[in-house]
């Protein structure tokens, strides 16, 4: 199952910068469990965008105006949730602010 | 992304573990043979459809294989090359596979679904290997159809290949024969089920699992065909697949078993199936997928589903909640049970899964319970069930369906 771990974190304090998500990465490159990751730039650098009656409105800075910003996000396929958590655990967030685990949807199902 | 012609493809993928199980034998080294007889493999889709096909096709992907073992082994380090590599390059531009007999080569099938299915695997890496080894599918077909990036594909089977290589190529003995053997078989259901799940969109074309599924479970059900859960896993595929051209509209919507239209259930498939899970039941112990299977064969072949024989359903189904207890179980016999004794019966059932920590945040649950509350006339109870459940599912058309089924009851 595809799960997305979305890190957060207060980026002024540069409490993302270690050498942890390395050694993860490296762990589960070998695995075959990770798909993509990418840190996200500061969020002063973030354009939130409305569209109003057709008209494109944009405002400096991040939607929600918290102190804890979405820092990252890590796509995984492993074979449960659990192990999902496992890796979040690993993640520098999961230990200064949180990390979210978030299954993605899946494009095919069952008949009931 | 099919590289192979279909016609090709097909005669190709049945010799795959015929051919890696005799290259193994001769040279020893599973992680390495399987690369070469996937080299050999490649090579075969290239050349036979321009130059034809050769007279012994499994001699051909033997010498081939075995040439690139040798050229592999020959460009590598003299430090690493073993006895075992010197005497395999001596061997290497022997006739091709003259001691082969076909009994040999099929009997390899099985002793190599036993290795990629070995416990220390995980089931998705399972999954992988076995489709790769003993499907003979290529890395990126295999990746396309989990949808994740072909580098993780390939990663996550050179994994499983290290992991399980230094395993003697053997069947496994008897004392641990039955509980491998079910490993296989939930490999073979797993991949079925990848293959069933309806999928809409740029998804289309990803290679179809649950033809491979049913491929190989007839190959297992032919080496062992004493066996009733082998034969009544092949009996499920058979009449579960059947329903496949009813149970999607053609915009991918999902339709429930009650609302299929009948007439474009594959026959042919559901009576291959039926004959053979009630030829199974009559003369082997009784198992978990014989169980589902002879389910699955009251629906299939019932003419309406008001003809449904039900009583016959929630008693399999009690049957299948001893043998094999689960709360999936539970799951399904309340459904049974609401259509044989009414719908508060079946409400009282799964009521019972209510502090079930397994099946906690599960989405059949409240599927199933507004269906039962529908049943009932609870039509308010029922849309807050389905809604609830729609939140739940992680799947896009069962979502679609379950928000479909609560959009249809007032509010």
């Amino acid at each position: 199952m595809k799960l997305m771990l979305l890190t957060y974190g207060i980026p002024a304090t540069g409490a993302n910068i270690d050498g942890t998500e390395d050694t993860l990465l490296a762990e589960i490159v070998e695995t075959g469990e990770w798909v993509d990751r990418a840190p996200l730039a500061d969020p002063a650098l973030t354009r939130t965008v409305r569209v109003l009656d057709g008209a494109v409105g944009t405002t400096d800075g991040p939607f929600a105006a918290v102190a804890e910003q979405l820092t990252g996000y890590w796509l995984v396929d492993c074979e449960s949730m659990g192990r999902a958590i496992e890796l979040a655990a690993l993640l520098p967030g999961a230990g200064t602010v949180a990390v979210e685990v978030r299954p993605l949807m899946d494009p095919s199902g069952m008949e009931m | 992304m099919n590289e192979r012609p279909a016609d090709i493809g097909d005669l190709l993928r049945p010799l795959a573990p015929q051919v890696l199980g005799v290259v193994v034998r001769r040279h020893g080294q599973f992680d390495a043979c399987e690369d070469a007889v996937q080299d050999a493999l490649l090579a075969a889709a290239v050349q036979w459809p321009v130059e034809g096909v050769p007279d012994n096709p499994r001699g051909w992907l033997i010498t081939v294989a075995s040439r690139r073992l040798a050229d592999q082994w020959r460009s590598e380090n003299a430090r690493r090359r073993r006895e075992s590599t010197a005497a395999a390059l001596d061997g290497m531009d022997a006739a091709p596979a003259a001691d082969v007999d076909r009994a040999g080569a099929e009997d390899d099938t099985l002793t190599l679904l036993f290795l990629c299915c070995h416990p220390a695997l995980s089931p998705p890496s399972q999954v992988a290997l076995t489709l790769r080894a003993v499907g003979g599918l290529t890395t990126a077909q295999i990746a396309h159809a989990f949808l994740v990036p072909e580098s993780t594909m390939a990663q996550r089977i050179s994994r499983a290949k290290r992991t399980v290589a230094g395993t003697e190529f053997a069947r496994p003995a008897e004392a641990e024969r039955t509980e491998r053997l079910g490993a296989v078989l939930h490999v073979l259901y797993l991949v079925f089920n990848e293959g069933y799940t309806a999928t809409s969109g740029p998804e289309l074309h990803r290679p179809d699992l649950t033809r491979e599924a049913i491929r190989l479970a007839r190959q297992v059900h032919r080496l062992l065909p004493d066996d009733g859960e082998v034969a009544g896993l092949l009996a499920l595929m058979l009449t579960t697949d059947a329903r496949r051209p009813a149970r999607t509209r053609p915009d991918g919507a999902l339709v429930p078993l009650a609302e299929q239209d009948r007439s474009r259930w594959d026959t042919a498939s559901i009576s291959e199936g039926a004959a053979l899970i009630s030829a199974t039941l009559a003369r082997a112990p009784v198992g978990p997928y014989q169980l589902q299977a002879a389910i699955a064969a009251v629906h299939a072949e019932a003419e309406r589903a008001e003809d449904t024989d039900w009583p016959q359903v929630a008693a399999l189904y009690r049957v299948l909640d001893v043998l094999a207890p689960g709360p999936v179980v539970t799951l399904n016999r309340a459904v049974a049970v609401g259509m044989v004794d009414g719908p508060q019966a079946g409400l009282n059932l799964l009521a019972t899964l209510d502090s079930d920590d397994r099946i906690a945040g599960l989405h059949r649950v409240p599927a199933v319970r507004a269906h039962l509350l529908e049943m009932a006339g609870d039509e308010a109870a029922a849309r807050g069930a389905y809604l609830e459940a729609a939140r739940r599912t992680t799947s896009v058309p069962e979502q679609r369906y379950l928000e479909d089924r609560a959009a249809r009851l007032p509010r």
